[in-house]
């Protein structure tokens, strides 16, 4: 938490002009809890069968705990429950093992250098399109039957098999450990530049560890507190995901927060009250794993100071070392062949089963939709690049405050940041829909912006925070000896050091905002039409060509403020060999 | 330490709370507002247009269906100076979803949607909520082209009147389409595709539930089976809902296992399913356009040799509207667009296959000489039937019926047996 105390007697008198900075980390935490909170009460409400407009519908508005009689009532709960938990559990403890196995056995080689290089991309992949990639590749009519049929499996029409929509959610557990798992090594990455890894593995293997013992027993324990957040995001995200349980997920029941959308957006109007309750038990869910993972956490570290006075030396992980090459290798593989898959049948014209490859070639897709796609994009990028501009100015307010005046967030507060990113969206959007309405807010462009701050913000923080405290202070100390004041040392030192992480997270945070469905959907009031809203909206129409059409399209856009990102700073910086690589 | 932030954030929390209650205090009027306009006297709704933006909340899955209304808002800027932003939803309930937010928030005036394409439940929903502006739809101009006194769907939308608050601008049908290069001779009765489906496990499926298109296969396979019929006109509680619906629930404990991926899984919308019949992962599936098929082939989703065929005994047909609710911002923009779209104009090329294929609502034969020509110049696709091909039609049941059948086949079949 940030500390309160210190921040009402924030001693400054060289201040000369009103301070604003100081209270920076405050506004900016106001800022993104604000509509998180006001979103969850206007749940709330309905969840306990309150909902303001419904008067002149019979018996929908008396206050009560029908709406959780209701929604225990329904046949399906215990197994959307159940399925919410074991994907959520599943697919982060697999991306975590996996993100781990991969540094452990690789951090350092080559080999690493070229995992990095191709998971990192998947990052800007969005969900969907990841999701819709892995579908046509795994379906028994997907493209790696069809490469098989019929010389090999004899198939002339599709196997009976039940792979997607699998009633154990496994699919879906596939897709999320597909993104998730670059998310955690990138995040690993950036926590083991402040661990001083190289060199306690190193010593660790000059006592006779093996390689990956001495990564899990003396990197890990020290990288593992960095990265909890992060992993307690991917929890909360994996166990909520709502486009993604669309598309892979079992359907007879679907896990809990897919079917509480279907019911918000249910023309049935008594099903909201449902839908309420629902998103707030889904919160409940999602606080109880996060709390299981906790107590997992703690019995996993027993049993790791253990393992590590144990002392075996374990010398024999060849296998293991290779375990995980393959592992990074069918992520990299399955994304990338799925993401070909969508850009084939972008150009697709007839294409049937068991042929490989199209019966046709046709950019009738790509011609109808070129309108369209050029103004979605136009709003994407403005939507973006306005939400990035004031996450990163939140952001560095927050960090030069704590450089300047000490206000350093604790680790409580940093939970209140990732707050946006745990809860569950359809926990609190719908809400904060009837609120933005309530004020008028709704609709416009600058309330999708906002409301996309909201989510880029934590993810800016988290990219910049790193590098921007990393940043020697000594340059500082040298600059104000010369006689620069600290707004001068701020524009003219320390940020064009660091113009290369502030892009870096601008680009995440761009991509964050591309990404966004329900945000745009709801507080856009359907207006405001981006890449990501045509391409769902467009996928309900189920053509693989439209929809390879625009997954292509939303991969673009955060592409190229990647690209942008490593552009700028190589043309700035192209007499500044000591910054090229980063201060 | 903690105290001054979690304060402040309390009272956020608070003032946003005791905004939504005040919102509460002021019930939305429910009375005409004179500032409405008044589309009786058609010049000034006009004059009125000119100028709006309408703001068309449609289904945005189709292209051939996105760039037919994209067509519509390029002539109606043309020639009434209306500018029309197609809006584009993956379900037509999130309009609703939308009107209702802004009715829970006291917005009842410069509502974000201005027209939405809608019927049956989704209509129901809005006109019990109160959320609908009107009655409009039958003092438009070209209302004079449709004979309601022939066509009952115009004026009842799923058994509910729709008294003049939403404007007709389709006629759907269900047929069935099979792929005649894997199943030259499909299953024409309800009794025939049981014992096909048994033979042949794992080669049908239908949208599942509560999906449209899913529902409708329940009602037509209900229309199908039942011994009573008649029952279906009246609300599900005027009968006796477990003996009329015995016989399909009968029939489904049959075929669900032998169903597509023994009924584990279903497709989840009608597009999805045409998917699978691409991919042949299934031989027959139900459509509620007639020329659904053609519509296809032409665009290679489906190949040539795809064929619609329909149920013995009838099919259900409906039409689907457009609506304006009670706080669109732009009414007498909205109700501009509406007449264009039932204009014989825009209906002919409705009709055309090679632009989108749905049936016109208008009755052509009361048409003026050259706007009947027009529609008889409109060619037919090979997968689509003749009118006269088509069969008896069948009206909607009453919604009461869909809303228990949903729920029903969820707990029988969709909630995890």
């Amino acid at each position: 938490m940030i500390d309160g105390a210190a921040l009402a007697a924030a001693p400054a008198p060289r201040a000369r002009r009103p301070r604003l900075l100081p209270w920076a980390p405050l506004v900016t935490l106001a800022l993104l809890i604000g509509p998180v909170a006001a979103g969850l009460a206007g749940t709330l409400a309905p969840a306990f069968g309150w909902l303001p407009g419904l008067e002149a519908a019979p018996g929908l508005s008396a206050p009560g705990l029908w709406p959780w009689r209701d929604l225990l009532a329904w046949p399906g709960l215990t197994a959307a429950a159940r399925l919410s938990v074991t994907t959520g559990l599943l697919s982060t403890a697999l991306s975590l093992a996996l993100a781990l196995s991969i540094c452990a056995a690789w951090q350092g080689t080559r080999a690493f250098a070229a995992i990095e290089r191709a998971l990192s991309p998947l990052l800007s992949v969005p969900h969907a399109a990841a999701a819709f990639g892995l579908a046509f590749l795994i379906a028994p009519s997907g493209w790696i039957a069809r490469a098989f049929s019929p010389w090999a499996t004899g198939w002339t029409t599709p196997p009976d098999l039940l792979i997607t929509q699998d009633p154990w959610g496994l699919s879906l557990t596939a897709a999320l450990v597909m993104k998730e798992t670059p998310f955690l090594l990138l995040m690993t990455l950036a926590a083991l530049a402040q661990t001083d890894a190289q060199r306690a593995r190193l010593t660790a293997q000059t006592m006779g560890y093996g390689r990956m013992t001495a990564w899990l027993k003396v990197v890990a324990p020290r990288v593992y507190p960095q990265i909890r957040l992060p992993v307690y995001a991917v929890l909360a995200y994996a166990m909520s995901v709502v486009d993604v349980a669309m598309i892979l997920g079992p359907t007879t029941p679907r896990p809990l927060a897919a079917q509480v959308a279907l019911w918000i957006a249910d023309p049935d109007l008594a099903l909201r009250f449902r839908a309420a309750a629902g998103a707030i038990l889904q919160l409940l869910l999602v606080l109880g794993a996060l709390g299981l993972w906790r107590l997992g956490e703690i019995a996993g570290a027993r049993l790791c100071v253990a393992w590590s006075c144990a002392g075996g030396r374990g010398l024999h992980d060849g296998p293991a070392r290779g375990a995980a090459l393959t592992a990074a290798g069918l992520i990299a593989g399955a994304a990338a062949l799925g993401l070909a898959g969508l850009a084939l049948w972008s150009v697709a014209g007839l294409w049937t089963f068991p042929n490989a490859l199209p019966d046709a070639l046709s950019l009738r897709v790509w011609r109808a939709q070129a309108g369209g796609l050029i103004g979605a994009g136009g709003e994407t990028a403005l939507i973006g690049a306005a939400a990035t501009l004031i996450a990163l100015t939140l952001t560095l307010a927050c960090l030069e405050a704590e450089h300047r005046h000490g206000v350093r967030p604790s680790t409580r507060a940093l939970w209140l940041l990732y707050l946006p990113l745990i809860a569950p969206q359809v926990a609190f959007l719908f809400g904060l829909q009837t609120l933005a309405a309530a004020v008028g807010l709704d609709g416009s462009r600058a309330a999708v912006i906002a409301a996309h701050a909201v989510f880029v913000t934590p993810y800016v923080f988290l990219s910049l925070a790193d590098p921007f405290r990393a940043w020697d202070a000594r340059l500082d100390l040298v600059a104000r000896s010369l006689g620069a004041g600290p707004d001068r040392v701020l524009w003219a030192v320390r940020l064009p050091m660091l113009l290369r992480p502030c892009l870096t997270a601008a680009a995440v945070g761009f991509a964050v905002s591309v990404g966004q469905y329900l945000p745009t959907l709801l507080i856009g009031g359907g207006r405001v039409a981006t890449l990501t809203t045509e391409a769902v909206a467009l996928a309900s129409g189920g053509d693989r060509r439209v929809i390879g059409a625009f997954a292509l399209m939303q991969m673009v856009a955060p592409f190229a403020g990647f690209a942008l990102a490593l552009a700028i700073p190589a043309l700035v910086h192209r007499n500044r060999r000591g910054l090229r690589h980063g201060p | 330490m903690v105290r001054p932030l979690r304060a402040a954030l309390l009272a956020a929390t608070a003032a946003l709370i005791a905004a939504t209650l005040s919102a509460r205090a002021e019930p939305a009027p429910a009375d005409p507002d004179p500032k409405d306009p008044d589309p009786r006297n058609w010049p000034a709704v006009l004059a009125e247009a000119r100028g709006q933006t309408v703001y068309w909340h449609a289904w945005g899955g189709d292209p051939t269906v996105n760039a037919y209304i994209d067509w519509a808002g390029t002539a109606v800027s043309a020639r009434f100076g209306v500018t029309v932003k197609h809006v584009k939803l993956s379900d037509t309930a999130e309009a609703v979803s939308r009107v209702l937010g802004e009715k829970a928030a006291g917005r009842d005036a410069g509502g974000a949607v201005d027209l939405i394409w809608i019927n049956g439940e989704n209509f129901a929903a809005m006109k019990a909520a109160d959320l609908l502006f009107g009655p409009w739809a039958e003092a438009l101009p070209n209302w004079r082209f449709t004979d309601p006194q022939a066509n009952a769907a115009l004026t009842q939308d799923f058994t509910v009147p729709t008294e003049g608050l939403e404007a007709p601008w389709s006629m759907a049908q269900v047929v069935f389409y099979h792929d005649s290069a894997r199943l030259p001779d499909p299953p024409r009765s309800m009794a025939a595709l049981g014992e096909w489906v048994a033979a042949h496990p794992g080669r049908f499926t239908f949208p599942q539930p509560p999906d449209f298109l899913g529902a409708t296969f329940l009602k037509q396979a209900l229309y199908g089976l039942s011994d009573n019929p008649a029952a279906l006109a009246l609300p599900e509680e005027a009968s006796d809902y477990a003996a009329v619906t015995a016989p399909l629930w009968a029939w489904l404990d049959a075929a669900t296992p032998n169903l597509w991926r023994s009924g584990r899984a279903y497709p989840q919308n009608g597009p999805a399913q045409r998917q699978l019949m691409a991919d042949a992962e299934i031989d027959l599936a139900i459509s509620f356009s007639p020329s659904e098929a053609s519509a296809a082939i032409a665009a290679q989703e489906l190949p040539d040799t795809v064929r619609s065929f329909v149920m013995e005994g009838g099919s259900i047909a409906n039409a689907s509207f457009v609506a304006i609710p009670y706080n669109a911002s732009a009414k007498a923009g909205a109700m501009v667009l509406a007449d264009f779209l039932l204009s014989p104009e825009a209906q002919a090329r409705k009709q055309d296959p090679r632009v989108w294929g749905m049936q016109t609502v208008l009755n052509v034969a009361a048409l003026p000489d050259d706007a009947r020509a027009a529609f008889a110049a409109l060619p037919q696709g090979a997968a689509t039937l003749p009118p006269e091909a088509l069969g008896p039609t069948l009206p909607e049941p009453h919604p009461t019926w869909m809303v228990r059948l949903e729920d029903d086949w969820a707990a029988r079949y969709g909630a995890g047996r």
